[in-house]
């Protein structure tokens, strides 16, 4: 129980980062016509064409905000499908798989998505 | 050691997609559960599709050129309006986790008043938090842009 409730109050922080972090995410992917921030779209265009997405990329603030979001986002989302899947009525063993299935997709996520982000932080600055 | 035995969910599913006659903060629990649903499985692919982008321009463009077209137009358009309904209604449950903005505890006296009374405030800020953001993502997504994300 009291595992559970620390693990229910890492959820509620980690959705509060998520909100800052995945807030501004949305703001430059998605809201870039109506909040116009030119020095994170430099390129002009589409936030997704290649120069701006190389413009980004030479940013540290960029990987080391989106290993925090990726770290929270994960955790948060697989910790809730975990709660959603228990609720199911489901047996102990698959209770025991699931949550290992969970955690182990969550770390494989994470560490390819660090390495994505500081490859691609390494890439940008080479061009 | 101490264990929760909890008590079996007889309804499965329907034990929450179904509100019944509870208030209105029951079917946004419900609507924050698809949401969610929704944005851990639309994630999990988001971070394969987008790392492509460690590996060069052509992989990047390639990697883009698959999530193109009307069809994921939509979808990513769907998964704004879930954002911003989960984002403001996850700001809102926060909020009540913490005790902000639900009131001091009183003593109950009859007649009785219900704590969603002093929470309703809440959930109706939230609701209309989720319309400007989805109202922004639609004038971003539809009238001022030009297509595509990943």
């Amino acid at each position: 129980m009291i595992r559970d409730a620390k693990l229910w109050t890492w959820h509620v922080l980690a959705g509060l980062v998520i909100f800052v972090f995945l807030g501004l995410h949305m703001l430059i992917m998605h809201l870039d016509d109506v909040v116009r921030i030119a020095s994170l779209n430099p390129a002009g265009g589409h936030p997704i064409d290649w120069a701006n997405v190389v413009a980004r990329g030479k940013m540290i603030f960029f990987p080391i905000t989106y290993t925090v979001l990726l770290g929270a986002a994960l955790f948060h989302g697989l910790y809730g499908l975990k709660n959603i899947l228990f609720e199911l009525n489901l047996g102990d063993g698959v209770k025991r798989a699931t949550a290992v299935v969970l955690a182990l997709l969550g770390l494989g996520l994470f560490v390819y998505g660090t390495w994505a982000a500081f490859a691609s932080l390494a890439l940008a600055r080479s061009l | 050691m101490l264990t929760a035995k909890g008590y079996p969910n007889r309804l499965g599913v329907w034990g929450w997609l179904g509100g019944g006659r509870w208030g209105m903060e029951r079917y946004l629990y419900t609507l924050h559960r698809l949401t969610g649903l929704g944005l851990i499985f639309y994630f999990l692919l988001h971070i394969l599709v987008t790392s492509a982008r460690a590996f060069g321009e052509a992989a990047w463009v390639a990697s883009m050129g698959r999530v193109t077209g009307p069809l994921f137009t939509v979808g990513e358009y769907l998964v704004f309006l879930a954002f911003a309904f989960h984002a403001a209604n996850g700001l809102r449950l926060a909020f009540i986790e913490l005790g902000w903005g639900v009131g001091k505890p009183f003593e109950p006296v009859y007649p009785y008043k219900t704590s969603v009374d002093f929470q309703r405030p809440l959930a109706i800020v939230a609701l209309l938090l989720a319309a400007l953001l989805a109202a922004a993502g639609t004038l971003d997504f539809f009238v001022l842009h030009k297509g595509v994300t990943p």
